[in-house]
C-alpha cells in the first residue's frame, strides 16, 4: 500500500514540476539547457576519467572544473537575469551577461595555463 | 604680493567657499593620507638606529630568492633547484615556496628601475613591508565603511596603522611572507564581503584574484578558505541566505580554487587534502539547498514538495557521506597536516613533533602579550562586539566570526596575534565610532534644544517644563563631554603605548644586537655578520658547512657557502643527524660529519656577553629531535635529576659531548667578569665543569671578537702508515 501511494506521489510531482517548469520564460530555459550540457560534459569526463585513469591529473580537473565552472556561472547569470529575484531589481541584463563573460574569459584563461 | 599678505586669514578661507559634503570629504582624505604616512613612518625605527637592512633568520631566504630572481628572470626562478642547502638533498626552490612576497618585490623593484630611481633590490626588500602596511590601514578604511559607516572605517585605519601586532611582523628589514600576506588577507575579506553586499559577478572575480595572491603570498591562507564556508554555513543555518550569497561564493569558490592550484607548492591540495574539504562541502550542499529552494518555489504544493524534499536530502547525504568516507578511508584525502592539526589540539606538537613544538613563536599566548600587542583594544572588542550583535547584517556576521576565530587561534599560538589584529581593529573601531557618534549626537542636539527653547520661550507653562528639561539637559551635556574627554584620553594613551612597544621591543634586527655598556654608552655586537663575511672570503666555495638549523638561511645568504640543514625543516630525519652529530661524543660525531662531507661547524655561544639564544641554550632541542629519530640518543643522559647545568655537577655526557666542546674550547681560560673565576658562564650563570677541553678531529677556525660565532674546521682524517 505504502508503495503504491508513493508510485502515485512520485508521478504527482513529476506532473506538477513539469508543468511549473513550463511556464518559466524562454531565456531562462536556454540558460538552463546550456547548465545541464556543461553538467553532461562533466560526467563524461568523470566517466572516462574512472575507465583510462587520472593521469595527469592536472588536465582531468582542468576539464571537469571548466565543465562545473561554466554551469555555476551560467547558474548565477540565470539568478541574475530572473524577472522573480527582487534583489536583482536594477541590475540591467547586459551588465549581468558581460559580467558572465569575462568571468568566463577569466576561467578559460586559468584552465588553459591548467591543462599542461 | 603685499596686498594679498594684507588680506587676513579669515577671507581666505572664505574664499574656498566649500560646502558640507566637500568640507567633509576634505577632512577624510586629509586623515587617510595622515594615516598613510604614519603606519609608513612609525616601522622605520630600526632603520634609523642600525641601518638598512633585513632582519632574523626567514627574511634572509626570501631576499636570496627575490635577488636570484631579479636576475636570472622568472623562468628560471619558478624553475630553481637549489644545491646550496640542504646538502646532499638540496632542495626544489619553485616548488617548495610561495612566489607571492618574492613577486611583488621585483615587480616594484623594476617598476623603480623604469621610472630610472636605481636602488638596490635590498632597499626595496626592506621597505616592502612598511608599504603594505600603508595600504592595510587604507582597505582597512573600504572595509570599515562597509560593514559599518566611514567614521568606523577612518578609525580601523587609525588603529591598524599603529597596532603592536600587525606591527612585529611588518617593521622595515623583516622581509616576510605575513608582510604582504595580512595585505591579502583584509583586501580578499573586503572584496568578499563586497561580492556578499551587492551580488555582483565582478566583485566576486576581484574577491577570486585577492584570495590567489593570498594563496601566493601565505600558507595562512588554509584559515580564509575555512573560514568563509563557515560564514557561508552560518548563514545558511540562520536562514539569511539570499541569492547573492550564491553568486559571490560560487564564483569566488570555483575561480579561486582554480587560480590556487596554479602555485606549485599548493598543488592539487584543494581536492585532496583534508584541511581544503570544507569548502568543498559547503560548495556542494549549496547546490543543493539553493536547487530544494528552487523547486519549492516552483511547486505550490507543499506536501508534494515535502516527499521531494525527503528523497533529495536522503540522496544527497548518502552520496556525501559515502564519497567522503570512501576518500578518508582509503587516504585519497589526506587527513589535517601536523601544522594545522596542532591548533585544534594544542598538545598534540609536543608529544608526537618537537620540531612544531619548539618554535618559540608556536607557544600558547599569555595574557600579557595579549595586553602587549592589544592595549585599550582589548576590552573594545567586546564593546564591539555588542554593537555588532545590535545591527546585525551579513557584513557584521562576517566581521564577529572572523573576530571570535582568530582570537581563539591566538590564544592557541602566539604568532597567530597577527591574524587577529585586523579583526580585532576593526571591531573596535566600531564601538569607538559608535560610542563617539552618540556622545556628539548627545552633545549637539542639547545645544538645539537649548536654542530652540530660548527662541520659542513664551508661556510659561511651557517655560517651565523647558526650565526642568534645561536642568538635567546641563548633566547630560557635562557627563557627555566628560566622557568624550576620556575616549581622548584612551586613545592617546594607546598612540603612546604603541609607539613605545614599537621602539623597544619589536625593531630590533635579531642579527645585531645592542647592550649598555657600563657607562650607558651604546655596544653594538655584530658578530653574527662577523662570521659569515668571514666564512665568506676565508673558505673555499665548495666548503659545506654544519649548523643547527636555525642559522641555516643567513650562513646561505650571506656567507654564501652550501649548508646540511637550514629553516625550511623540511626533511626532519637530515635535522636529527645533525642534533645527534651535536649529541654525541667527538668520536661518533667524526663519523656522522664525514658521512655529509661537512668542513666546518659553526656554533653560536653566549657565555662571554651573556646572550641567552645561543646553542647551550637551545641544545635540550638538538637532544629531543635528534632522540626522537635516532633512540641512541637519550634525553635523560644529559640532565641530572631532571636539572640541566652545565657546571661541575653535571651529567658526564654533557660535559663531554661535541656542542659542549666546541661552544667551552678555550674558555676556561677567560675571565668574563670582574670578581667571578675564569671560565665564569655569564648567560647561564654558573662555572663551567669542564674547563680543559682537547679535541680531536677538529680545530678552531674562528671566533668573532665577542665570542658569539664560532667556526671550526674539520681536519683531514691522519695519514695512514
Amino acid at each position: 500500500m505504502g508503495r503504491a501511494s508513493s508510485k502515485e506521489d512520485a508521478g504527482t510531482l513529476f506532473h506538477s514540476l513539469r508543468s511549473a517548469y513550463a511556464a518559466t520564460p524562454l531565456n531562462l530555459k536556454i540558460i538552463d539547457l546550456y547548465v545541464g550540457f556543461s553538467i553532461f560534459t562533466a560526467l563524461i569526463q568523470v566517466v572516462y576519467m574512472a575507465i583510462v585513469g587520472s593521469f595527469p591529473f592536472n588536465s582531468f580537473l582542468s576539464g571537469v572544473l571548466s565543465c562545473v565552472g561554466t554551469a555555476v556561472l551560467a547558474v548565477c547569470l540565470r539568478i541574475q537575469v530572473n524577472k522573480e529575484n527582487k534583489e536583482f531589481k536594477d541590475l540591467p541584463p547586459e551588465r549581468a551577461f558581460a559580467d558572465f563573460v569575462l568571468c568566463n574569459l577569466v576561467l578559460h584563461l586559468v584552465i588553459m595555463n591548467f591543462l599542461g | 604680493m603685499a596686498a594679498v599678505a594684507n588680506m587676513p586669514v579669515s577671507d581666505l578661507l572664505k574664499s574656498f567657499k566649500l560646502k558640507t559634503k566637500q568640507q567633509e570629504l576634505l577632512i577624510r582624505v586629509s586623515i587617510l593620507c595622515l594615516v598613510y604616512i604614519l603606519a609608513f613612518i612609525t616601522r622605520l625605527f630600526s632603520v634609523l638606529r642600525y641601518e638598512s637592512m633585513i632582519h632574523e633568520f626567514d627574511p634572509y631566504f626570501n631576499y636570496r630568492t627575490t635577488l636570484y630572481l631579479t636576475q636570472n628572470g622568472f623562468y628560471d626562478f619558478w624553475n630553481w633547484f637549489d644545491y646550496e642547502s640542504w646538502y646532499p638533498l638540496g632542495r626544489i626552490v619553485g616548488g617548495t615556496l610561495y612566489p607571492g612576497l618574492m613577486v611583488t618585490a621585483a615587480l616594484i623593484y623594476r617598476i623603480l628601475h623604469f621610472l630610472r630611481f636605481a636602488v638596490h633590490i635590498r632597499e626595496v626588500c626592506v621597505l616592502t613591508a612598511p608599504f603594505f602596511a600603508s595600504n592595510t590601514t587604507l582597505v582597512a578604511y573600504f572595509f570599515g565603511k562597509e560593514i559599518w559607516d566611514t567614521g568606523a572605517g577612518l578609525v580601523a585605519a587609525i588603529l591598524i596603522a599603529v597596532c603592536p601586532g600587525y606591527i612585529s611582523r611588518s617593521v622595515a628589514g623583516s622581509y616576510d611572507n605575513e608582510g604582504v600576506a595580512i595585505f591579502a588577507l583584509l583586501f580578499t575579506f573586503y572584496l568578499f564581503v563586497k561580492a556578499v553586499n551587492t551580488g555582483s559577478l565582478a566583485w566576486s572575480l576581484a574577491s577570486a584574484f585577492g584570495y590567489f595572491y593570498m594563496v601566493s603570498a601565505w600558507g595562512g591562507y588554509v584559515f580564509i578558505i575555512n573560514l568563509i564556508p563557515l560564514y557561508v554555513l552560518v548563514l545558511l543555518i540562520t536562514g539569511r541566505y539570499s541569492m547573492r550569497l550564491y553568486v559571490a561564493y560560487n564564483c569566488m569558490y570555483v575561480l579561486g580554487m582554480l587560480l590556487a592550484m596554479q602555485i606549485r607548492f599548493v598543488g592539487f591540495q584543494h581536492v585532496q587534502s583534508g584541511e581544503h574539504m570544507a569548502a568543498m562541502g559547503v560548495f556542494f550542499l549549496m547546490q543543493v539547498f539553493y536547487f530544494l529552494d528552487w523547486v519549492k518555489h516552483m511547486l505550490s504544493d507543499t506536501k508534494l514538495f515535502q516527499a521531494f524534499l525527503r528523497i533529495t536530502v536522503t540522496c544527497a547525504v548518502a552520496v556525501g557521506t559515502i564519497a567522503l568516507g570512501l576518500g578518508m578511508l582509503s587516504g585519497y584525502i589526506s587527513p589535517w597536516t601536523g601544522r594545522f592539526y596542532s591548533l585544534l589540539d594544542p598538545t598534540y606538537a609536543k608529544d608526537h613533533i618537537p620540531i612544531i613544538a619548539s618554535v618559540s613563536e608556536h607557544q600558547p599566548t599569555a595574557w600579557s602579550s595579549f595586553m602587549f600587542d592589544f592595549h585599550i583594544l582589548l576590552f573594545l572588542f567586546p564593546a564591539g562586539l555588542y554593537f555588532c550583535f545590535k545591527r546585525l547584517s551579513d557584513a557584521t556576521i562576517f566581521i564577529v566570526m572572523y573576530g571570535l576565530t582568530s582570537m581563539y587561534f591566538a590564544g592557541v599560538m602566539v604568532r597567530l596575534i597577527l591574524v587577529a589584529t585586523p579583526a580585532v581593529c576593526l571591531i573596535s573601531a566600531i564601538a569607538v565610532s559608535a560610542t563617539v557618534k552618540n556622545l556628539t549626537v548627545l552633545l549637539r542636539s542639547k545645544n538645539k534644544g537649548v536654542q530652540t527653547g530660548s527662541t520659542k520661550g513664551s508661556s510659561s507653562s511651557k517655560a517651565s517644563s523647558k526650565a526642568l528639561l534645561d536642568q538635567s539637559q546641563p548633566f547630560q551635556k557635562n557627563g557627555a563631554i566628560a566622557l568624550l574627554f576620556g575616549a581622548f584620553y584612551l586613545l592617546s594613551k594607546y598612540a603612546t603605548h604603541c609607539t613605545w612597544v614599537t621602539s623597544e621591543a619589536y625593531s630590533s634586527p635579531s642579527i645585531v644586537l645592542a647592550a649598555r655598556g657600563a657607562h650607558g654608552s651604546r655596544v653594538i655586537f655584530d658578530d653574527y655578520r662577523e662570521a659569515y663575511f668571514w666564512l665568506r672570503q676565508n673558505t673555499p666555495p665548495d666548503a659545506k658547512v654544519m649548523s643547527w638549523w636555525d642559522y641555516g638561511y643567513q650562513i646561505t645568504a650571506m656567507g654564501n657557502r652550501t649548508v646540511i640543514v637550514d629553516n625550511n625543516t623540511w626533511n626532519n630525519t637530515h635535522i636529527a643527524t645533525v642534533g645527534r652529530a651535536m649529541s654525541s661524543y667527538e668520536d661518533e660525531a667524526i663519523e656522522i660529519m664525514r658521512s655529509l662531507d661537512v668542513d666546518y661547524v659553526l656554533v653560536v655561544f653566549g657565555g662571554v656577553t651573556g646572550y641567552s639564544s645561543d646553542d647551550i641554550n637551545k641544545f635540550l632541542w638538538m637532544v629531543r629531535i635528534g632522540g626522537g629519530v635516532f633512540p641512541v640518543i637519550k634525553e635523560p643522559d644529559y640532565l641530572v635529576n631532571g636539572e640541566y647545568r652545565v657546571d661541575k655537577g653535571a651529567a658526564p655526557k654533557m660535559l663531554n659531548c661535541l656542542m659542549y666542546k666546541l661552544c667551552y674550547y678555550r674558555f676556561g681560560e677567560m675571565l668574563t667578569e670582574y670578581g667571578k673565576p675564569p671560565g665564569y658562564d655569564r648567560a647561564r650563570g654558573v662555572e663551567i665543569g669542564n674547563k680543559d677541553i682537547k679535541l680531536e678531529h677538529l680545530e678552531e677556525a674562528f671566533t668573532t671578537s665577542n665570542w658569539i660565532v664560532r667556526i671550526y674546521k674539520v681536519k683531514p682524517p691522519n695519514n695512514r702508515w
